[in-house]
């Protein structure tokens, strides 16, 4: 047993203070920003004033607007929402297909497609963005010029956000769906063959129910990442703001709680996303 | 009849990876890398030259940002990995049971949140109306508000916050799968804490090691939210500059220049990272 090595009494009493501090820095940000969403005052700062829910249900009669009166925080809200769907559509379709391809084909070249494959993950998000941005954007403008024919989609917007946010998040949920794969015994599928199915069939029987805790897994892990994306998603986005490039155009003009609101909002969002996939997946290894 | 029916199938699996790596990430870099080399002559002609890529050496507010933009990358994923280690050898080696879970648990939640509320929560605390300046005055060790916010020590914490969940996963992975009788031989054949640490934990920790320097590293170049929220007027970032280029300015080839630039430096460092710890891509990310 290591714990059966040798330490000093000092060292293991740093060694406690050291994890404490550690989880208190790690939880410090996320608490006062939830604590100062009920704060009744202005601005997100001590003194404490009182409890209120002012920053979630004011409808700006009092001079304060709460985040469900917001207008442009809620429609930024669905953009992201919209944007985070198809993310995870596109992405896990694509996640599937590619861990049948790594893990289940034979083919020359193989090694050298999985390395391009694991590319996005080492690209920066700005990079990716910016190189989509160029390609497509600058496509839209050179046929404009040269035909007159409007693009519209290949320029800053929707389609261009979700386009960058595919780019890694695919790379992502291939390796979680292609590892549970590799989990997977072919005899199986093979017994379902020796039984009568057809190919397609036992796919559907035997494999894909298989897979489906890691489909769920990637499914949640892409909709949380598409959702609190950035670095990519500002690079592309045109006027129909996402959530994060909102929160961030509000941050830099100043801070009031109903940033606080949102940000807790998102919080409890994707904590109850995480457990609920965690849970899923927990229940399927047993 | 079976090749031609088994050649189909790998067509069907190999051309939606093909459409995505090749339209989403191959084809745009490349138009990034030939925008750069453009040199815009007059509003509709172009010609093919270093333009801008003499600007950056010959500005030196670019190539300073990009040197400080590197070094700061690279302390702050040194920074992380000293203080992610024994957090992750706690985890995986130390703890037991139930507080084995929990404590792993603890540190992802966190990252539940995105970056943006990260960032917040960080600006929240550390401003001149904020928790810590306000913290100092109440036990009279400030006798005003104190700017802590708007400096690069501000930036790195905010850093290394964000990377620590991408440190600490592979760290307790890899540790994880240690055999803890290799240490307790490292302490009978008269190792002390330092040589045990370095000739058996640090080697074996090492995939896990580089797959998160090389992350985090990456995330943090590639970063823009944090350093420009958290960093002072002076700080700049190289991301910021990308985005004035692109963004406030649309000067897309200069742009494309920095932003070829960038992935330059980060494809440098993580495959000199990688061949200095004779690690392989595949290893530390797939």
């Amino acid at each position: 047993m290591i714990r059966s090595v040798p330490r000093s009494r000092w060292f293991d009493s740093l060694y406690l203070a050291y994890l404490v501090g550690f989880f208190v820095y790690l939880a410090l940000p996320l608490l006062v920003t939830g604590v100062f969403a009920f704060n009744d005052a202005s601005f997100p700062s001590l003194p404490w004033k009182g409890f209120t829910l002012d920053w979630y249900l004011a409808d700006g009669s009092a001079g304060r607007t709460g985040l469900f009166h917001d207008d442009g925080l809620l429609s930024a809200l669905w953009v992201s929402a919209q944007i985070a769907f198809w993310v995870t559509v596109v992405s896990v379709a694509l996640g599937c297909v590619n861990a049948v391809l790594f893990e289940r084909v034979h083919f020359r070249g193989k090694e050298f497609l999985y390395l391009l494959m694991l590319l996005p993950l080492v690209i920066p998000g700005v990079i990716l963005g910016v190189s989509i941005l160029v390609f497509y954007s600058g496509m839209a403008n050179d046929i404009s010029r040269t035909w007159g024919l409007e693009l519209d989609v290949f320029r800053p917007g929707m389609t261009l956000v979700v386009m960058g946010q595919v780019t890694f998040i695919t790379t992502l949920s291939t390796l979680v769906i292609a590892a549970r794969l590799r989990k997977f015994d072919p005899q199986l599928e093979e017994a379902a063959l020796n039984l009568g199915a057809t190919p397609v069939v036992a796919w559907f029987t035997v494999t894909l129910p298989w897979l489906l805790p890691s489909i769920f897994g990637a499914a949640a892990m892409a909709f949380l990442m598409s959702f609190e994306n950035f670095n990519t998603t500002v690079m592309l986005t045109g006027s129909d703001t996402p959530l994060t490039v909102a929160l961030f155009n509000r941050l830099r003009e100043g801070s009031t709680p109903v940033l606080n609101a949102v940000a807790l909002l998102l919080m409890v969002g994707s904590a109850l996303l995480a457990i609920v996939a965690m849970g899923r997946s927990r229940s399927a290894d047993r | 009849m079976k090749s031609s029916a088994s050649k189909l199938s790998l067509w069907l699996f190999l051309a939606p990876f093909l459409l995505w790596i090749v339209l989403l990430v191959v084809v745009p870099h490349l138009q990034m890398l030939r925008v750069s080399f453009q040199v815009r002559e007059s509003w509709d002609t172009l010609a093919w030259g270093l333009e801008q890529y003499q600007n950056f050496f010959t500005e030196s507010y670019y190539w300073r940002t990009f040197v400080r933009t590197g070094v700061i990358s690279l302390f702050t994923t040194f920074l992380t990995l000293i203080i992610a280690f024994p957090i992750a050898w706690y985890i995986a080696k130390l703890a037991r049971g139930r507080s084995k879970g929990i404590l792993f648990l603890a540190c992802l939640i966190p990252f539940w949140a995105s970056e943006l509320v990260r960032t917040y929560g960080w600006m929240i605390l550390l401003r001149e109306s904020g928790l810590f300046s306000s913290w100092l005055q109440l036990l009279g060790w400030a006798d005003g508000p104190v700017e802590m916010l708007y400096n690069d020590v501000a930036v790195i914490i905010g850093l290394v916050y964000n990377g620590l969940l991408f440190m600490l996963v592979p760290l307790v992975t890899t540790l994880d799968g240690m055999d803890e009788n290799l240490v307790e031989a490292g302490y009978d054949l008269g190792g002390n804490h330092a040589t045990v640490l370095r000739e058996v934990v640090v080697p074996w920790a090492m995939p896990g090691i580089v797959s998160g320097c090389i992350v985090v590293f990456m995330l943090t170049l590639g970063s823009y939210l944090t350093p420009v929220l958290m960093g002072g007027k002076d700080s700049a970032w190289f991301t910021q500059q990308i985005f004035t280029q692109f963004i406030t300015r649309f000067n897309w080839e200069q742009g494309a220049a920095l932003g070829v630039l960038l992935l330059v430096l980060s494809s440098v460092i993580v495959w000199l990272g990688l061949k200095l710890t004779g690690q392989s891509l595949r290893k530390v990310m797939g």
